[in-house]
């Protein structure tokens, strides 16, 4: 596939890093405001599909099968069933527990491991959704070959 | 709380990530993963089982405990319905991981395979554990969309015209299922199932309600392809490779179609004998119809699939009979007798469609053809195969000893002693043309003439596939000693007593 | 009243399509539609008159909140939608490679 015209390719340079920080910004504030693992996981996944949709998929040589992509995102959902696992391990050892200490609402670093698990379901959503849009990717460059 | 319980989520999930990481390094590891991963929770099934015994166990995520006496959060309930179906999941989910070892080397890519796998199996022992009624849906889909993938696993032509037709009616149920949580969320306020039923027994809103049941026994239905709803059934189980034939038709439809309408219509809704009707109309036709789509069949696993429909409308029909009893209030001895047969011809269906379908799977990989007319005289050459799907044959048709007969006959005892002489017979007759229609395949798969070309290659399928086919075969003849008076005290009746008397299920979860 | 209705307009919108649609794709927006009607509905049941966004505020005590359950019922059936949406359109593109075509009346090489 290949890229768009000089206007989009600037426009999404300033861009994507600012959409990138957004999303990493409600992330891990996903515990006080509104959005969460999901709805920043799949802002930080826009930011790179953004960058592959303005520069063209032409420069990153993508093969049959990617598997980069795929790796992360079952590492990361499998942290965050052993983050689950954990509450079975520690503290009132029932499955899901918030086994951290709680802190003080409104702080940061709070609310034990709901934190953690809005981070590594961030980063297994950015990573699945970055995984269909290569796949689909992948399928219409065999197409037009 | 039993820690058994999350387990039986945990763990599966946790082997389907694992296989797609260890997969990309090791790639000769995720077999064994696989089976070890299966192996563990087959162990766990039997234990919970064994140790169930007519209680209740709960699960309560996270534990948030209840506020003032309604439950709030995530509930897990096992019981012995639910152990039972536990049993059928993760044993036949074995079986037919072991049949994988060999027969899935012809594919590409068997990290995806197994990874997959174990991931529906997590969706359906979520669904048979889960005590609320979006939980049931978020598993469902869980093990529904990894039904679809691996369906369309050959990326051949006519998988991916399956899997397009399931994925297209999978998802309409899915979204009938969940107009239907949110109609009885609207009113009731509560998803937990059986807090749901406390609220549905004092509530007055009748019609409301029958709108909320006949959405969820659509879209239920639609999963377990009771015969309007049953376009799908045949194409998607007939073109998905043949373990996952024998898990789509020997569980998946039976954990997330039977199983919830079992549960929601006995435990949740108020039964009212309409329902009832219809379910037990649906269910006669399907039987009926099913069999009659099957007999004109050449492809032995379109031909399988069309009898799981006929099947699986024994199961519904006499279910059905129960629930017409139970909402009379007349003749309870004869409602757990017909709930009897409808759980025990489940357990059965399990044992030998599954069985069926892994023996077409081996004349497949041998023959390399599913049609009846193209092969012939395979006896000689496949001994183990041939006697297996015998077996098979003889005990979905139901003849003695097989299981099929005991479960068919007490069927038709149940329907007898409630005053169904039409159900009954019809019963008999279509269980008549389904021998014919297996004396059909056993003569031109096994017996018919000789093959010409090619036949001295012809050779018995390699040993995990054998293994599996064997045991399931013991398994067909084995289960027919459940139909004794002794066995049936231990297994069905505490089951039984969870289905006709509500109380039982609801009472510990409230906690009076 | 009336936004209930409409929300089922909608939905019966989605399922006029999946029924009458020939491609592909026009089959797999229509279900789409019909999802997304669902998801307003349960946004729907959950609201209380006059409320305000589920975030307990320590300071007001006063305050009526909208019911947030069906609102995490809608986020997990939005994750699952995703889901469903995205091996649609999977299957959609393998099925164009294989059949050359979108159009349903041309690809039906299962029947009986």
């Amino acid at each position: 596939m290949k890229g768009m015209t000089l206007i989009v390719k600037e426009t999404t340079r300033l861009l994507a890093g600012l959409i990138f920080l957004y999303g990493i910004y409600i992330i891990i504030h996903g515990h006080l405001t509104p959005g969460g693992g999901f709805a920043g996981g799949v802002v930080v996944a826009g930011s790179f599909i953004l960058l592959i949709l303005a520069y063209g998929s032409d420069y990153m040589h993508l093969t049959r099968e990617e598997t980069g992509t795929t790796i992360t995102e079952n590492l990361a959902i499998l942290i965050a069933l052993l983050i689950a696992l954990g509450g079975m391990a520690f503290g009132v050892k029932i499955f899901f527990s918030n086994w951290l200490p709680r802190g003080t609402v409104g702080e940061l670093v709070s609310a034990g491991v709901i934190p953690l698990y809005n981070i590594f379901i961030g980063m297994e959503v950015a990573a699945s959704i970055l995984t269909i849009f290569l796949a689909l990717l992948i399928f219409k460059e065999e197409l037009t070959k | 709380m039993n820690p058994l319980i999350p387990l039986f989520i945990a763990i599966p999930l946790a082997g389907a990530f694992l296989t797609m990481i260890l997969g990309k390094f090791l790639p000769r590891l995720n077999k064994y993963l696989g089976i070890t991963v299966l192996l563990l929770l087959a162990m766990m099934s039997l234990i919970s089982v064994a140790t169930i015994s007519g209680g209740t166990d709960i699960y309560k995520v996270g534990g948030w405990e209840p506020v003032g006496g309604i439950p709030i959060g995530i509930y897990m309930v096992l019981d012995n319905l639910s152990a039972l179906l536990l049993c059928v999941i993760n044993i036949v989910g074995l079986l037919a991981v072991i049949y994988s070892f060999t027969y899935i080397s012809q594919y590409t890519s068997e990290n995806y395979f197994y990874s997959l796998f174990c991931l529906m199996i997590a969706g359906m022992n979520g669904v048979v554990l889960s005590g609320d009624l979006f939980n049931i849906f978020v598993f469902l889909e869980i093990s529904a969309i990894s039904s679809y993938a691996l369906v369309a696993f050959g990326v051949e032509r006519e998988q991916l015209e399956a899997t397009f037709k399931y994925q297209v009616l999978g998802g309409l149920a899915s979204l009938v299922i969940l107009l239907g949580t949110g109609f009885i969320y609207w009113k009731a306020k509560t998803l937990n199932i059986a807090d749901a039923r406390e609220v549905l027994w004092a509530g007055s809103e009748k019609p409301f309600y029958l709108l909320a049941q006949l959405l969820l026994l659509s879209g239920f239905g639609l999963k377990a392809a009771i015969i309007p709803f049953h376009a799908w059934l045949p194409d998607a189980h007939s073109s998905a490779p043949s373990p996952i034939s024998a898990m789509l038709s020997g569980v998946l439809i039976k954990a997330v179609g039977i199983y919830v309408i079992f549960r929601l219509f006995f435990n949740m809704f108020v039964l009212s004998e309409e329902i009832a009707v219809l379910i037990t109309v649906l269910g006669t036709l399907s039987m009926a119809v099913g069999v009659f789509l099957a007999i004109g069949q050449w492809d032995i696993k379109r031909l399988l699939a069309y009898h799981s429909i006929s099947q699986m409308g024994y199961v519904v029909m006499s279910a059905g009979i129960g629930m017409i009893l139970v909402s009379r209030g007349t003749k309870p001895e004869v409602a757990a007798l017909a709930l009897a047969g409808a759980l025990f011809h489940l357990i059965n269906h399990a044992a030998f469609k599954s069985l069926l379908f892994l023996n077409a799977g081996a004349i497949e990989y041998r023959t390399g053809t599913r049609n009846l007319r193209e092969m012939g005289g395979l006896a000689a050459c496949m001994p183990a195969t041939s006697s297996t799907s015998f077996a098979a044959s003889m005990a979905i048709s139901g003849l003695p000893p097989f299981n099929g007969f005991f479960s068919k006959l007490i069927i038709i005892i149940a329907a007898v002693m409630a005053r169904f002489y039409l159900l009954a017979a019809i019963a008999v007759i279509v269980s008549i043309v389904t021998l014919a229609s297996f004396l059909k395949f056993q003569r031109y798969a096994f017996y018919n003439g000789k093959r010409e070309a090619g036949k001295e290659n012809l050779r018995e399928v390699p040993f995990p596939m054998v293994l599996s086919m064997v045991t399931l075969a013991l398994f067909c003849l084995l289960l027919s000693l459940a139909a004794l008076p002794h066995f049936r005290d231990i297994i069905f009746t505490p089951a039984i007593r969870i289905l006709t008397d509500a109380q039982q299920y609801t009472a510990p979860i409230l906690g009076f | 009243m009336i936004v209930y209705l409409l929300c089922f307009v909608l939905f019966l919108t989605g399922l006029y399509g999946v029924i009458t649609r020939r491609n592909l794709v026009k089959i797999v927006i229509s279900l789409s539609i019909m999802e997304f009607s669902l998801f307003l509905f349960l946004a729907l049941i959950g609201y209380v008159e006059g409320g305000t966004v589920p975030i307990v505020d320590p300071a007001d005590t006063g305050a009526v909140y909208v019911d947030p359950l069906p609102q995490a019922m809608v986020l997990t059936a939005i994750v699952i939608g995703l889901a469903t949406t995205a091996m649609l359109m999977a299957v959609i593109i393998r099925v164009y490679r294989k059949y050359k075509t979108m159009d349903i009346r041309e690809i039906k090489n299962l029947r009986g």
